[in-house]
C-alpha cells in the first residue's frame, strides 16, 4: 500500500496552484527517489518557492487540479503538521522570528512529536542536548545562539545555518531546500552546504530550490529541472546547470515557448 | 451620590463599628480613618463615566450595586496548605500572611532579615510611628479617588517594610493578601507601606488572591517609597478568585539615583484595575514598569499607569503586554508627565496585545504629555491575532496546531516573565499564565 516500494518517494502529477485567482504552477510533474537530490532552477516568479510551499502545506494556496503523492499516500489531504510527522521538512527562505521561544525546548519539542509519530519514546533531556551539541558544532551554531529565542535578532546567515541545524537533528526522509543559499556569502554557503551534504544519503531526498547555480557547486544534484512559467520545461543532470550558468535562461524560456503555446489564452502565452 | 443608598449605608454602619471597636488604635490613625471617610461620603465611587476620564473604559456599576460587608474578626483562620494552594510560593521567602487585610502570624514566616524591618501596619503605627505618619496616605492620598478614601476609612492593618540606609534583604519579601469567610460578599482594604532606605535593596511581593468562587472586593493601596540610591525589585500579583474585584492603588515616590523594576501580573477577578503612578521626584531617579494581563471569560481588566517626570535627567520604561481570548476586555492607559525643566528625560511605553478571539477587546491609550525641551520619549500600541506565518513555520516542525499555539501565546508572556528575577516565582507565574486561558490550558496531570 503506502509503503509500496515501487512508487516514488514524492511525485508531483500536473500540478495546478492559484494564490489570489493567478495561476502560478500549470501542470507541474516531478518525480522524487529516495537517495537523489534533484535542484529545481528558474528566473524569479517563475514558481519555485510556491512548489516547496504547496508540497509542505503552507496555507493559501489553491489547488486546482492535479495531486502529490508522499510515499504512494495523497500529501494534500494533510495538514502540514502531520506532513512533517512523516517525514517532510522545508527549510524557509525566510526563516520566521520566535520571539520569547527558545531554540532548544523548540526543537526538542518537534522532535519528540516525530518520534511520538514513528512510535518511539521521548528523547531524554540529556540525550538531546549532546545530540544538539553535535549538530551544533556541524553547521558552526554557537553555544549562544542554542540559548537564544528562535531566530530572532539572528542575522540572515544565522536564520539559515538554524534551518540546517533543525533539519539535522529532526532528520526527516525529505528534506525541500528553499533558496536556502541566498544572501549567504561563500563561507556562510560552504557550510550550509556541508549541513546538507552530512544529512544526504541512501534513504533520504532532497529537493533543494535556488536562483543561482552557485550552491550547486558545493552540493551536487543528480537532477537538474528548471521551472518556468508555472511548467518544468527541461530537465537534465548536472550539466544543464552549467548550461544555464553560461547560457542565462534565455534559450530554455525560448524552449518553454513550445508547451505554453498549447494552451493559448494563458498569461504566458501572452508574454 | 452615585451609588444606591443600601450599600452607602452598609459603609456607614461598618465605618461607626471600627471606629468603635478599635478603641487602642492611635488618635492620628482614628482621625485619618475619620477624614478619609467624610471624603468618601463626599465624593462616593466613581461609577459615572462621563467626563471621567481614569474611569472612561471601566463601569464599576457592579461594585458601587453590591453590598460589601467589611468582615470584623471572628476566629476562623484559613489553613495554611490552602493559601499556599493560591500562591506562589518559596521556603525561602520571608512571607507575610494577611486574612482580610488582617495580619495573620501563624501563617506568616519571618527569617532574620538583616537590616530590614517587616512587620503589621497596626504594630508600625504604634512603634515606629514617626516613619508610618511620614509616609502613610502622603503618597496615595484618599483625595485621589473614592476607593483611596474607603481603604483609607478602613485603615486598620497591613503590611510595613522598612529597609535600613545599605541594608540588603537576604531574600524576597512575599506579602499574601487573602480574602476569605462570612456568608455574603465581603470587602477587604490591604495595606502596604515600603520604606526603603538610602542604597537600601529590597525585593517585594504583594499577592492578592481569594477562593476561586468568593465573590468579594479587594481595595488594596500601596505606597512604596525609595530613599537615595535605593533599588526596590517589585511584583504585585493580582490573583483573585473569578467572582472577586479588584481596584488596586499604588504609589510609588522615588528619590535621586534610585531604580524600582516592577511587574503586574493580573489574571484572576472578574473585574481588576491596577491604578500605579510613579513619582520620579530627583534626578537619576529611574522606574521599569512590565505588566502582563491575561484574561478569558468576560472578565476586564484595566491598567491605569501614571509617570511623573518631576526632575531632569530622570528614566522611565513602560512594557505592558495582555493575551486576551473569549469576550473579555482591557484596558491599558498609559500617561507618562514630563514636566517643564525636566530635561534629559528618558521614557518609552509600549502595550503590545495578542487576541485569541474575535470577540476579545482591547483599548490601549498609550500618551505623552511634555513641557520639557531635550527629552526622549516614546510610545506604541498593538494587537493583533496569531500570526499566521509563525503558525505554519511551527507546524512545518511537526508541531500540531494546538501546541504550536501554546508555545507562541508562552513565547509572548515570556517576553515579560523573563524578566522576573525570583526563578521560582517566574515559573509560578509561567504555568499560571496558561492556567488563566482555559481554552489552551495547563498540560495534563501538571495541576496547580
Amino acid at each position: 500500500m503506502s509503503k509500496n516500494g515501487s512508487r516514488p518517494l514524492l511525485e508531483v502529477r500536473n500540478l495546478h496552484v492559484s494564490v489570489d485567482e493567478t495561476e502560478i504552477l500549470k501542470g507541474l510533474d516531478l518525480e522524487v527517489n529516495l537517495g537523489q537530490v534533484h535542484a529545481i532552477m528558474g528566473p524569479n516568479g517563475s514558481g519555485k518557492s510556491t512548489l516547496a510551499n504547496v508540497i509542505a502545506g503552507r496555507p493559501g494556496y489553491i489547488i486546482t487540479e492535479g495531486n502529490v503523492y508522499y510515499e504512494g499516500e495523497d500529501l494534500l489531504k494533510l495538514p502540514p503538521d502531520e506532513r512533517a510527522r512523516r517525514g517532510l521538512f522545508l527549510a524557509f527562505q525566510y526563516p520566521v522570528e520566535l520571539p520569547g521561544i527558545r531554540n532548544r525546548e523548540f526543537l526538542r519539542t518537534a522532535l519528540d512529536a516525530i518520534r511520538q509519530h514513528r512510535s518511539e519514546p521521548k528523547i531524554a533531556i540529556r540525550e538531546f542536548n549532546k545530540l544538539l551539541e553535535r549538530k551544533a558544532l556541524e553547521v558552526g551554531f554557537s553555544a549562544d545562539l542554542v540559548k537564544r529565542n528562535v531566530n530572532e535578532g539572528f542575522s540572515g546567515g544565522e536564520k539559515k545555518r538554524n534551518e540546517i541545524l533543525q533539519l539535522s537533528v529532526l532528520d526527516p526522509k525529505l528534506a525541500l531546500l528553499d533558496e536556502t543559499d541566498s544572501g549567504l556569502d561563500i563561507d556562510a554557503l560552504k557550510i550550509v552546504a556541508n549541513g546538507v551534504n552530512a544529512f544526504r544519503g541512501p534513504q533520504k531526498a532532497i529537493v533543494l530550490v535556488t536562483h543561482y547555480q552557485r550552491v550547486l557547486n558545493y552540493i551536487t544534484p543528480d537532477f537538474v529541472h528548471v521551472l518556468i512559467g508555472g511548467r518544468i520545461v527541461i530537465s537534465g543532470g548536472r550539466e544543464l546547470a552549467l548550461e544555464l550558468e553560461a547560457r542565462g535562461y534565455e534559450w530554455v524560456r525560448e524552449a518553454g515557448r513550445e508547451p505554453a503555446a498549447a494552451a493559448p489564452g494563458s498569461p504566458e502565452a501572452a508574454e | 451620590m452615585t451609588q444606591s443608598l443600601a450599600t452607602y449605608d452598609n459603609y456607614i454602619a461598618d465605618f461607626l463599628r471600627l471606629q468603635e471597636r478599635d478603641g487602642n488604635a492611635p488618635a492620628w490613625l482614628r482621625d485619618l480613618r475619620r477624614e478619609a471617610f467624610e471624603r468618601f461620603r463626599e465624593t462616593g465611587l466613581p461609577a459615572a463615566r462621563k467626563g471621567n476620564e481614569p474611569w472612561k473604559y471601566t463601569n464599576i456599576a457592579p461594585i458601587a450595586g453590591t453590598s460589601f460587608a467589611y468582615p470584623f474578626p471572628n476566629g476562623v483562620r484559613p489553613a495554611l496548605p490552602d493559601v499556599r494552594a493560591l500562591a506562589p510560593w518559596h521556603d525561602s521567602w520571608a512571607t507575610l500572611v494577611f486574612v482580610n487585610g488582617r495580619h495573620a502570624p501563624e501563617l506568616s514566616r519571618l527569617p532574620a532579615l538583616g537590616g530590614v524591618r517587616v512587620t503589621s501596619l497596626a504594630r508600625a503605627a504604634v512603634e515606629h510611628e514617626d516613619v508610618v505618619r511620614g509616609h502613610l496616605a502622603r503618597h496615595a492620598s484618599f483625595k485621589d479617588g473614592g476607593f483611596t478614601a474607603l481603604n483609607t476609612a478602613f485603615l486598620q492593618d497591613g503590611a510595613f517594610i522598612e529597609a535600613a540606609p545599605d541594608a540588603t534583604a537576604a531574600a524576597p519579601l512575599h506579602l499574601v493578601f487573602l480574602t476569605a469567610g462570612g456568608n455574603g460578599p465581603l470587602v477587604s482594604h490591604p495595606r502596604t507601606l515600603v520604606v526603603a532606605g538610602r542604597d537600601a535593596r529590597l525585593t517585594v511581593i504583594e499577592s492578592y488572591l481569594g477562593a476561586a468562587g468568593a465573590h468579594y472586593l479587594s481595595n488594596p493601596v500601596s505606597e512604596i517609597v525609595l530613599g537615595e540610591g535605593a533599588q526596590v525589585d517589585h511584583y504585585r500579583l493580582m490573583l483573585d478568585g473569578s467572582d472577586a474585584y479588584h481596584v488596586g492603588l499604588s504609589r510609588v515616590y522615588q528619590q535621586r539615583d534610585s531604580t524600582f523594576t516592577s511587574m503586574t501580573f493580573a489574571a484572576g477577578p472578574a473585574l481588576g484595575r491596577n491604578d500605579f503612578a510613579v513619582l520620579l521626584d530627583a534626578p537619576g531617579a529611574s522606574c521599569f514598569l512590565r505588566g502582563l494581563y491575561v484574561t478569558s471569560g468576560s472578565q476586564h481588566i484595566d491598567n491605569y499607569i501614571n509617570i511623573d517626570h518631576a526632575q531632569p535627567h530622570t528614566t522611565s520604561r513602560l512594557y505592558y503586554r495582555g493575551i486576551l481570548d473569549d469576550s473579555s476586555r482591557a484596558v491599558f492607559g498609559g500617561m507618562v508627565l514630563v514636566r517643564e525643566g525636566a530635561v534629559k528625560a528618558d521614557a518609552y511605553q509600549e502595550d503590545k496585545n495578542l487576541l485569541l478571539s474575535d470577540k476579545a477587546e482591547v483599548d490601549s491609550k498609550p500618551s505623552l504629555e511634555i513641557y520639557a525641551d531635550d527629552v526622549k520619549c516614546g510610545h506604541g500600541a498593538t494587537a493583533g491575532a496569531i500570526a499566521d506565518d509563525a503558525m505554519f513555520y511551527m507546524r512545518s516542525r511537526g508541531l500540531d496546531e494546538k501546541t504550536a499555539q501554546v508555545f507562541l501565546v508562552k513565547g509572548f508572556a515570556n517576553e515579560i516573565l523573563d524578566e522576573v528575577r525570583p526563578e521560582p516565582l517566574r515559573e509560578w507565574l509561567e504555568r499560571r499564565t496558561l492556567e488563566a486561558l482555559p481554552h489552551f490550558g495547563a498540560a495534563p496531570g501538571r495541576g496547580r
